[in-house]
């Protein structure tokens, strides 16, 4: 049984930032859906769901059949309706954008019909007829459920092997809570695992507890969903005062619990990707009067998406660009922050050091890669540390597949699930002696 | 200025917009507040020995998220006391004399339509419109369509009507007939200035699935009612033609069905009708459409330079003819614009799936935009139909070198015809 989360969590604070569609709402807009053929929107999706087939069950009232339809493509279809930057996937692509005409809401109706899904307790999959064969998943992530997900509707046994307590992976301890809270992750994952025959060992580090190798003479075939590793750290005076957190690590501790912020005035988030803006609004939206994201470069040059900072604004945070940190000063806790202003090139410009006082820093500069937890083993080939595979997740090792962010350096929930997938049905081809080593 | 004043059969009215006989002309009131809105003549809800109606008695067709595309009802003529209709109708003319007000009556016996008359003319009615039509309820009791669908008891009817009546006499004919033409030919035959068409269309606008009962659902069971509404327009519009190409017709029509706006109104009066009724889009919507009907009427003859009704009322109706008089080697192809073209493909697969398999996804991978094999095109205009953008898809009449021929003049003067296309 998956343990449960605590109650008191930081993350309830956060409103519901999209909203869901009434009933009304989303027929409405099922029904503006022109019902493309060969739709962009679906190309644009990583997961491939048949995007104007669940829209066009919306609007005819079979709600069941328009669940089954994006559970059948992508079973984390109820997160990924949360926490998809669909404005640079299926929405983006949707044809209406050459129109003039605002673009379906995929993400919302997709929401609509999978909530509605789990509400009913719907159930749409059952498990293959047992092949024999077993398959260890190292992770319990988005990567790793969607595969072991796929894995039992072919048969085979799956045991995934999760070094924390709960699962889901960055789904459950890192999206940003406006998006989907830490329990509605957990729940997806209960409703993934009904599918039965997947045994779940957490606590358990791989290549700590147990070895890659121990693994792979249990199993038949291991998937490797590892995820990213810690954050990054800065190699600044003062890195390791009290206050400097890695922002991934800090959301995670808001999100599974408690954190406390009392006299913290001013939040200095250090980064200018996705996870700099969502914890600069997250350190906001918990109440920190004054959060301050600062980036090395230009606003237009942000690795960050421009809607994700638009909106952001909107909830008040702020941003230094063409700065960098120095320095973290103060005496046992953070109090300050040195920077240094950048030229275009970002490089550093003479005499011009300010000073801005912080108590809370937040270190949104990425996440390491877990690859060298696989340098011994013979086949894999690493690639600045992040693990190489072909388009079906095979790594080159005989029975080892992998997918997810340690695969693909760190993209979005909805990659992890359908190279997840990918991995199951390559995995199962290869169990039945039809492909690779 | 244009003038948009309408004379139909001799009822004269500031415009050509009439409430039909129906819910919306049912009381002095209602009538009198459509006229405040712009309507120019109402036919007042159908007078005869009042009855007792059901619950429930519409029904409608939705498609796509539009909740009403087609209507329908199993109510029967007015369930008010005749002296209260009356005396309401006094008030309204008194009140409006320059609008029309036209008595729709249907009784049974010869006696009763004398009576009928003449408290109708007395009250002040402008004219008279005989419910030839209506195809529930009534036509059971031996009216309503009963009579329009046997035209000696229509032409009979109507003699007797235009006998007793010092004011113009509209006949309103029932649909449910396979052809309209001997129907209003009846009708001028009996004598009528004018005939009104169409009442409603016998159905059953659909099916309780849950509780297997059709709708509208009376306790636990149901019956066939009238269909109307926007739906309708097509199978009106084509018997408002059929009539007023027939030699020998030439009387007047007001042409009723499924008028929705200004649009719909001119394709009528294109087709040959002189007013226009309009039931369901304003038990849907009100009154209020009117001013957008005027508005829009008074703009399109503008445009066209018509200053008056009669300058286009009818001019569609030579456009109409048989099949065999078509011009055969006349040809279009479908044309995409690719400027405007926004990749929804849905004219691939309805060409692929519904017509002649020659609209092709781009074999280009960046542009999504079709391309159409002209070799094969039918010039069908499926495409067209089913493209989102207007204007994008195009249907361009090509040069083939061939002169008109039709199948007729094919037939009897060996007419020679374009070789056939998309037929292998
Ligand atoms: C702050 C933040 C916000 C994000 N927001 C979004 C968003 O809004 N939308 C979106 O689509 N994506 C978002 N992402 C990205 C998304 O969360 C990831 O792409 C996705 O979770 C990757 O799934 P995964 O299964 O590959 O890895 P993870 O989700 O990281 O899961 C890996 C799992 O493996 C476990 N693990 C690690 N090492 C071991 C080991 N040695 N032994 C056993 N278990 C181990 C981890 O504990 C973890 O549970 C966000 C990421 C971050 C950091
Ligand atoms: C609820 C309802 C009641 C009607 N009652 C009458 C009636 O009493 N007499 C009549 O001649 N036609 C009656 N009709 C028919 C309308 O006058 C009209 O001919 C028909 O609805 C088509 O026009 P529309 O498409 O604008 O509704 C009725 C229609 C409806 C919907
Ligand atoms: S007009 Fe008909 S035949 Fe021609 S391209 Fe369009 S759909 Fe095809």
């Amino acid at each position: 049984m998956l343990k449960k989360l605590p109650v008191a969590r930081a993350e309830s604070v956060f409103g519901d930032f999209k909203g869901e569609y009434t009933p009304e709402q989303a027929l409405v807009e099922a029904n503006r859906c022109l019902y493309c053929s060969d739709a962009p929107c679906i190309k644009a999706c990583p997961t491939q769901i048949e995007i104007p087939e669940f829209i066009r069950k919306i609007a005819t009232g079979n709600l069941r059949g328009s669940a089954r339809t994006i559970f059948d493509a992508n079973i984390l279809g109820m997160s990924c309706a949360r926490v998809c930057p669909v404005e640079v996937l299926c929405v983006g692509d949707c044809v209406y954008n050459h129109m003039g005409v605002p673009p379906i809401q995929i993400g919302k109706l997709q929401r609509f019909a999978t909530d509605r899904a789990f509400e009913r307790g719907d159930r749409f999959f059952a498990a293959g007829a047992d092949t024999g064969k077993s398959i260890g998943l190292v992770g319990g992530g988005p990567a790793s459920l969607a595969a072991a997900h796929e894995l039992r509707r072919l048969g085979h046994r799956c045991t995934i092997y999760e070094k924390r307590e709960v699962l889901g992976g960055l789904n459950t301890t890192g999206v940003a809570p406006y998006k989907m809270k830490a329990d509605r992750s957990v729940e997806e994952v209960e409703w993934i695992l009904a599918i039965g025959g997947i045994e779940l060992r957490t606590g358990v580090e791989v290549g700590k507890d147990v070895t890659f190798e121990a693994l792979e003479k249990q199993h038949d075939a291991l998937f490797i969903g590892l995820g990213l590793g810690p954050d990054t750290s800065l190699d600044v005076p003062g890195k390791d005062l009290a206050g400097v957190y890695g922002a991934v690590d800090f959301i995670e501790r808001f999100k599974l619990g408690q954190f406390a912020l009392d006299g913290t005035t001013t939040a200095l988030v250090i980064g200018g990707g996705n996870t700099a803006i969502d914890v600069v609004r997250e350190a906001k939206g918990l109440g920190v009067p004054v959060s301050t994201m600062v980036y090395r470069g230009q606003p237009d040059k942000m690795p960050g998406y421009r809607h994700e900072w638009a909106a952001a604004k909107v909830e008040g945070a702020t941003a230094i660009f063409q700065a960098l940190p120095v320095a973290f000063e103060g005496n046992g806790r953070v109090e300050r922050v040195k920077l240094v202003r950048l030229d275009e090139t970002k490089k550093p410009l003479a005499g011009t050091e300010f000073v801005v006082e912080a108590q809370l820093v937040l270190l949104a500069i990425g996440q390491s890669k877990l690859g060298q937890l696989l340098a011994g083993l013979a086949g894999v080939t690493l690639e600045r540390d992040r693990i190489v595979v072909d388009e079906h997740g095979f790594t080159g090792r005989k029975g080892l597949y992998a997918g997810g962010d340690c695969a693909n350096g760190g993209k979005e929930v909805v990659n992890a699930a359908a190279e997840g997938k990918a991995s199951a049905r390559a995995i199962d081809r290869f169990l039945s002696g039809e492909a690779h080593g | 200025m244009v003038d948009l004043s309408a004379n139909c059969a001799g009822i004269r009215s500031p415009n050509p917009f009439w409430l039909a006989s129906a819910p919306p002309a049912n009381s002095g009131a209602q009538v009198q507040r459509a006229f405040d809105h712009g309507w120019g003549g109402a036919v007042w809800k159908t007078l005869g020995t009042p009855i007792q109606n059901v619950s429930s008695r519409f029904g409608a067709v939705s498609y796509a998220g539009k909740n009403a595309i087609g209507f329908n009802n199993i109510e029967l003529i007015t369930d008010r006391p005749l002296e209260v209709n009356f005396k309401e109708i006094y008030d309204t003319k008194k009140k409006y004399p320059k609008h029309a007000v036209i008595v729709s009556l249907m009784v049974e016996t010869k006696e009763e339509w004398k009576d009928i008359i003449k408290r109708s003319i007395d009250a002040g009615a402008d004219g008279l419109e005989l419910n030839f039509g209506c195809p529930h309820g009534m036509c059971e009791r031996g009216m309503g369509s009963a009579v329009g669908q046997e035209p000696s008891v229509n032409e009979r009817i109507t003699s007797w009507a235009v006998e007793y009546s010092t004011v113009p006499v509209l006949v309103k004919l029932t649909p449910n007939v396979a052809d309209i033409v001997p129907h209003g030919l009846a009708a001028k035959r009996g004598g009528a200035h004018g005939v009104s068409l169409i009442n409603t269309i016998k159905s059953i606008i659909g099916v309780d699935i849950d509780r297997f009962v059709p709708n509208p659902r009376v306790g636990s069971q149901s019956t066939n009612g009238g269909y109307c509404g926007a739906a309708v327009r097509p199978i009106a519009l084509h018997m408002t033609a059929a009539l007023a190409r027939t030699p020998g017709f030439g009387i007047p029509i007001s042409g009723i069905g499924g008028v929705t706006n200004w649009r719909d109104a001119v394709e009528f009066m294109l087709l040959g009708s002189s007013s226009v009724q309009v039931c369901t889009e304003v038990m849907l919507r009100g009154y209020r459409i009117v001013e957008d009907m005027i508005e829009g009427l008074e703009d399109y003859m503008r445009t066209h330079g018509f200053q008056r009704l009669d300058d286009f009322v009818g001019k569609a109706v030579p456009g109409f003819s048989e099949w065999g008089e078509l011009d055969l080697n006349y040809e279009t192809i479908a044309k995409i614009d690719a400027k405007t073209c926004i990749g929804c493909q849905l004219c691939v697969v309805a060409c692929h799936d519904g017509a002649h398999q020659c609209v092709h996804p781009p074999k280009n991978g960046t542009s999504r935009v079709p391309t159409i094999d002209e070799s094969e095109c039918v010039g069908c205009n499926l495409c067209q139909i089913v493209c989102p953008v207007p204007g994008c898809i195009t249907m361009e009449a090509v040069d083939n070198g061939f002169t008109p021929a039709t199948w007729n003049q094919h037939l009897t003067e060996g007419a020679k015809l374009r070789p056939k296309k998309g037929a292998h």
